[in-house]
């Protein structure tokens, strides 16, 4: 049987990262990238539309709160992701497949290593039901 | 001229959209005068038999109301799509699912294991749950299946009109059938109702701050309501600003917060997460860059059960449409 690979749907504000690794994870297997301006661009229907799609995991990615570029856009969506999260559960969609990350672009290495560690998490809950 | 054909029909619903038309009062002998009821099951003793009698598309129009739940259902409601020129969807469970929609948060398994096994009125020693088909000495009984998940009424036959509301309220009513016997009706897939949110029409709307944010979720019996002041500004979720406005109001009216029933404006996908996006927004914003993670999880948690807050009326129509089992 072959080895369970999660679709991964990766959100990431345009400011917390620096081009180039775009390209570079986009050809890592199964994990979509998607730019948004800021992380608070992410409407929650945008979470729900991916998982309904067959995602398995869904992460978003915004910069370290207080450095949000628009401000406090990050806050918002900190807010909206716990509230997500709570609701995810009711419909029978594991919290754990919802992720948060804040990355600043002089985090170099952390950009691969939490969606590494992501993966690996969402592989071992296994296929969205 | 003959006069159109007009049906009414019911599927999973509760039985306050034929009140409403009732509530039409003296406007529905207008109707009556206009129109040739040729189905009404609750009001009028026409059979299947009668419609299936009729040539396709010889119905002017079909008002169907109710969420679809179970064989029978759908039967009837492709039986009146075929007959009819025009079908409405009639009430927010039609539209979108409405309140039988919540079922979606259960499977058939799990209802039919409360309703006939546990409830503690059921007595049921043989654990006999419907089936579609019994065999008894006299032959073979049928019931309609019961599905496992709810569907909206354009999940299951092409929908040329919406009515929101739970129920729709007698004007728009009147509106819709006016337009429809004067032919003047908006481009298909309208929502017959404005297109603007319920904020921009509802009493409180002087009172709603211009910046809102909710230090703590207060539920509707936590709290006693002013009667003026905007429920968002006092801590209670209101789905106001995510919700269609032309239900007159009616349950700020009466003191309690919107909780939906409308769905949202056009263009939005899915009201839950509309309205779901807009509490979070309000959550401690003016507290924001000081709050510990620890207090906004607090905040957060202060939403009790914002499946069933949020996806109220619309959960079928959502973009998960039910429970992952
Ligand atoms: S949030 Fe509710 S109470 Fe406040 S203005 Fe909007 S509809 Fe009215
Ligand atoms: S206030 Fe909201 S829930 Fe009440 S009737 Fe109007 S749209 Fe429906
Ligand atoms: S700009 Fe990066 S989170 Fe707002």
């Amino acid at each position: 049987m072959n080895e369970f690979e999660p679709k991964v749907v990766v959100f990431r504000c345009n400011w917390c990262s620096r081009d180039g690794e775009t390209s570079k994870m986009e050809s890592a297997a199964n994990t979509k990238l998607i730019r948004t301006m800021c992380s608070s661009r992410v409407d929650p229907s945008f979470v729900l539309k991916a998982f309904a799609s067959g995602a398995d995991g869904v992460m978003i990615m915004g910069c370290h709160p207080g450095d949000c570029h628009y401000l406090s856009g990050n806050y918002k969506t900190m807010r909206r992701v716990m509230l997500l999260k709570n609701m995810l559960s009711q419909f029978g969609i594991e919290p754990e497949r919802l992720k948060l990350e804040w990355v600043a672009p002089s985090e170099e290495t952390k950009f691969p290593e939490v969606v590494g560690n992501f993966t690996s998490k969402v592989k071992e809950l296994g296929p969205i039901r | 001229m003959a006069k159109p054909k007009v049906a009414f029909y019911w599927c999973a619903s509760c039985g306050g959209c034929e009140e409403t038309v009732v509530d039409l009062a003296e406007d529905i002998l207008i109707v009556a005068d206009a129109v040739d009821i040729v189905f009404w099951p609750v009001a009028l003793d026409f059979k299947k038999k009668d419609v299936a009698a009729l040539s396709d598309g010889s119905i002017a129009v079909s008002f169907i109301n109710g969420a679809i739940r179970t064989g029978e259902h759908e039967e009837m409601v492709k039986l009146l799509r075929r007959k009819s020129g025009l079908v409405v969807a009639f009430g927010s469970c039609a539209h979108m699912g409405g309140i039988p929609g919540l079922g979606n948060f259960w499977t058939r398994d799990a209802i039919f294991q409360r309703v006939y096994k546990e409830v503690p009125t059921v007595e049921n020693p043989e654990g006999i749950t419907p089936q579609v088909k019994t065999q008894v000495e006299v032959g073979e009984l049928t019931l309609p299946e019961f599905y496992d998940t709810v569907k909206t009424l354009d999940q299951t036959i092409p929908v040329d009109y919406y009515l929101p509301g739970c129920p729709p309220p007698p004007d728009l009513i009147m509106q819709a059938v006016n337009a429809i016997l004067k032919g003047e009706l908006p481009e298909k897939g309208a929502v017959l109702a404005p297109d603007k949110a319920l904020c921009d029409t509802c009493p409180r709307a002087e009172t709603k701050p211009e910046k809102i944010s909710i230090k703590e979720i207060k539920r509707p019996h936590e709290v006693e309501l002013d009667l003026e002041k905007c429920f968002l500004a006092q801590g209670v979720i209101c789905l106001g600003p995510a919700t269609r406005s032309g239900c007159g109001e009616r349950c700020i009216r009466a003191n309690m917060p919107c909780r939906g029933c409308f769905g949202p404006t056009s263009g939005v996908e899915d009201h839950g997460a509309k309205g779901l996006s807009m509490i979070a927004s309000l959550l401690g914003l003016e507290e924001e860059e000081r709050m510990t993670e620890e207090d906004v999880k607090k905040l957060v948690d202060g939403v009790v059960d914002p499946a069933g807050t949020f996806y109220r009326f619309s959960l079928p129509a959502s973009l998960l449409r039910r429970k992952r089992v």
